[in-house]
């Protein structure tokens, strides 16, 4: 008769293996780094430039620059990009992040030589139409209405605009700043941003040597762009926590967004602080899901993270409560983060939290794309595979005594803005 | 292709297994068979409410979740209104794990008041985060009750009001799992690192002695065919006004499914799409502008939303609508802007087939929808399409008479 109180063996995940890219360079020195592997006749490329020039008065540039990028060229329409792009059945995306901006070409590989030179038009003869800007205003600025009434939103930018300041990470953005954008700084920014000495190319899929000559071919000449360029560079230095409310009288949920300036992927203490993280807020089972989710059902969820980025690293905790719990719920998150300053963590959770962190790690390498995925993380903080194996034997072998002493240096209450947006 | 072998168990649970020796990994996903539609009137909501109780505890195993993350696995699921779909991805060394947690709540439940009364709160608080805490948040509690009048597609899957999540009490609850969660009205499909012959091995040994249970018979009310143009008109604290348009189109299985889909491709799929171009870009009366389907398995809707350019009305923007509609019911879609949609299609396909679970999650649906190997056929039936039978379904679509509109007004 089966026993089913009693759990199957298991084992603990022992070999991960990471598919390192091959390093290569177009004829004109753009690096590429190139992750072939899988089954399936497609490929991810992308193209990821530093963003550059920040400038506090024009807080939208560089975001606009990039969002109007495929709005027209001096051979295509946006209509005649977005047809031909369509009609290989590839995708073609812009994503602005913090410290850098994608553009990302999906296709199956066959179509390559075919979609690659639309993709060049994009990247050296945009010509950001005044009529798109126009447009682009209009309903950006639409959305960023919708946007301000969500709690969340209003959160997260309160909270990062307090952390950051009048910076790339912290911009506080208004309807303002999009009615300044004028054609010629997107322009100014375009040539200044999209140039080879400021791209990096990652590949991912199925890639092989002939596939590689067409890229050399359609990029590897001279680019149109080649405008004088200063790097962003940022520094934060940390303030004392403070509370910010903003009071909707009409809420039913109070959003929470809370934490602090802290390390980033480059410092040593960056894995034990993940693992810190994981037990407080990182996943399904943490502390915080626990108590304020499974045990008082105050919240749909709660979590925290940290943040790696190219100038600073931030601890944050978000979720949405009950706005007649949200008092309650505060008191509990405090509670969360003494108990992990006072306390050890016990032996069985910390095992948990080992098993569950170096499956999902193995979980994350399903294919070609994440693979490249792992290979930026670290390449754009000038680390190399030692980080993953670091990680690995940091999970394997962290005492709680070693976390507890994270837990004084890097979560603190006291060090923590925290914004509420709704009722208190 | 996705490529499975096929079983069944004595007690009526369908077994699938991909085979897939490029990742450490493994998952196993569950489809049941019961979603919102199978709800009461007036006990709404439980379908959905029901899934976050299957992670309470079951009969034998006081925890879900932590055995689970204790081998390195992780979990999910979801309702809609047609189906309730669990997930577990973990490493495949350790797959029996997820056989013992998940056969063991199929047997029973723990059915703690405890789990019941927190998860009466964390779904009351989901529904105010997604649906009343939102601006046009609850555009699918009114839409949903204007286009369907009988069929239980009326209700949304988080359910019709707070109230009736409130009020779900314990025997309700021991009904539904009797009722619903049985071997016979699931499908079971294990995908990744694995061989089949282990999986029959392990679905013998834990699924196998679960007893059959009955089968549950759909008999869902049928909607009387619309004839009526219908509207609703809600004023709310949003900052622009929105406009909402359903029509009713087959379901999964009806013969022009596909047809629609890619109709609301033509209209509506990235930057090249008419409506975009048109309503968007040279007339700019829409900042936000979409068509899509909602792939249901009984009788669905086609829908397209726009929110309003600030000065606009919503006369003219209602009627430019209509324009692009009637242009697509009168006229012909080039052979260009076909080949378009279709390619993007075939390309939407080859790129679901990079990740495992998404593989499995559509092994266990095309089964449900009769067998397995439709999905590795689906795209011929896109593929195959022609121009007159876009313009024809356009054609019999697009009427006043029966459309269902949601006017979303911003207050002054």
């Amino acid at each position: 008769m089966l026993n089913r109180t009693i759990a199957p063996a298991f084992r603990q995940v022992n070999d991960i293996n990471f598919i390192k890219p091959t390093a290569n360079n177009l004829a004109n020195g753009i690096p590429v780094y190139t992750i072939n592997a899988g089954e399936t006749e497609l490929v991810r490329i992308e193209f990821i430039f530093e963003n550059v020039n920040w400038d506090v008065r024009q807080p939208l540039q560089a975001v606009a620059a990039n969002g109007l990028i495929n709005s027209g060229t001096k051979t295509l329409t946006a209509m005649q990009i977005a047809e031909k792009v369509d009609y290989y059945g590839a995708f073609l995306q812009t994503e602005y992040g913090a410290d850098h901006t994608n553009i990302t070409l999906y296709t199956l590989t066959k179509h390559l030589p075919s979609v690659l030179p639309i993709l060049w038009s994009v990247l050296n003869e945009s010509v950001f139409p005044q009529h798109e800007l126009d447009i682009y205003k209009q309903n950006q600025k639409q959305k960023l209405q919708v946007s301000l009434q969500k709690n969340d939103y209003l959160a997260r930018k309160t909270f990062a605009h307090a952390i950051f300041g009048d910076t790339a990470y912290g911009s506080d953005i208004n309807a303002a700043d999009y009615d300044q954008l004028q054609q010629q700084d997107l322009l100014a920014y375009y040539k200044a941003a999209f140039q080879p000495a400021n791209c990096t190319i990652i590949i991912a899929g199925k890639f092989v040597a002939q596939d590689f000559e067409v890229l050399n071919k359609v990029f590897g000449g001279a680019w149109e762009n080649n405008a004088a360029v200063t790097k962003n560079d940022f520094q934060f230095v940390a303030e004392a926590g403070k509370d910010l409310y903003i009071e909707k009288p009409e809420a039913l949920q109070s959003a929470i967004r809370m934490g602090n300036l802290s390390i980033n992927r480059t410092h040593t203490d960056f894995p034990a602080l993940q693992i810190l993280n994981c037990v407080f807020g990182g996943y399904f089972g943490s502390r915080l899901m626990a108590n304020i989710r499974e045990d008082k059902g105050y919240t749909y969820g709660i979590g925290s993270g940290i943040a790696s980025l190219k100038h600073a690293g931030y601890f944050f905790l978000a979720t949405e409560v009950g706005a007649d719990v949200c008092t309650s719920a505060l008191t509990e998150i405090e509670k969360e983060i003494n108990i992990l300053r006072s306390d050890l963590i016990a032996e069985e959770e910390l095992d948990l939290v080992r098993n569950y962190m170096l499956g999902s790690l193995l979980g994350s390498l399903e294919n070609a794309f994440s693979h490249a995925d792992k290979f930026k993380n670290i390449h754009f903080a000038g680390l190399d595979y030692d980080y993953y194996d670091n990680y690995i034997h940091t999970v394997k072998n962290i005492t709680a005594e070693r976390l507890k002493v994270i837990a004084n240096q890097y979560l603190d209450w006291n060090a923590m803005t925290r914004v509420v947006v709704g009722k208190k | 292709m996705v490529n499975f072998n096929r079983f069944t168990l004595a007690n009526g649970l369908k077994v699938l297994v991909h085979e897939d020796p490029t990742t450490p990994m493994a998952v196993l996903n569950i489809l049941y068979d019961v979603g919102a539609r199978d709800e009461e009137e007036g006990r709404t909501g439980f379908a959905h409410l029901f899934e976050h109780l299957m992670f309470g505890g079951s009969i034998n195993i006081p925890s879900y979740d932590e055995p689970l993350q204790r081998v390195g696995g992780e979990n999910n699921a979801f309702t809609s209104n047609d189906i309730t779909n669990y997930y577990i991805t973990l490493p495949a060394a350790n797959i029996e794990t997820a056989f013992w947690l998940e056969s063991d709540r199929m047997l029973s439940l723990a059915f703690s008041e405890k789990s019941l009364e927190t998860q009466r709160n964390v779904v009351c608080e989901e529904f105010k985060q997604r649906y009343l805490n939102q601006p046009y948040g609850d555009v699918w509690l009114k839409l949903r009750p204007l286009a369907y009048e009988k069929h239980p597609y009326r209700w949304a899957t988080i359910g019709q009001d707070l109230a009736q999540i409130e009020n779900a009490k314990m025997e309700d609850v021991k009904a539904f799992f009797k009722k619903h969660y049985n071997p016979q009205n699931a499908i079971l499909v294990v995908g990744g690192n694995i061989k089949t012959e282990e999986v029959k091995e392990l679905a013998e040994k834990w699924f196998g002695p679960i007893p059959a249970g009955d089968k549950y018979l759909r008999d869902l009310p049928k909607e009387v065919e619309q004839t009526e143009a219908r509207s609703l008109t809600v004023n709310a604290d949003v900052p622009l006004n929105a406009i909402y348009t359903a029509f009713k189109m087959p379901a999964r299985l009806g013969e022009n499914y596909q047809v629609f889909d890619l109709l609301s491709d033509i209209l509506s799929q990235g930057q090249s799409s008419r409506l975009y171009n048109s309503l968007l870009k040279e007339q700019q009366l829409f900042s936000e502008i979409n068509a899509y389907i909602t792939s249901s398995l009984d009788e669905g809707l086609f829908i397209v939303e726009g929110k309003l350019v600030e000065g606009v009305s919503m006369e003219q923007a209602e009627s430019a609508i209509w324009t692009e509609l009637q242009k697509i019911a009168t006229s012909l879609v080039s052979e260009e802007e076909l080949t378009k949609v279709k390619n993007k299609s075939e390309s939407i396909m080859v790129f679901s087939e990079m990740n495992l679970l998404d593989k499995a999650m559509n092994l266990a649906f095309y089964e449900l929808l009769g067998d397995a190997d439709l999905l590795n056929v689906e795209i011929n039936k896109y593929l195959s399409i022609t121009a007159e039978q876009i313009q024809q379904v356009a054609q019999e679509t697009f009427k006043k008479e029966k459309s269902s509109t949601l006017y979303y007004l911003a207050n002054a």
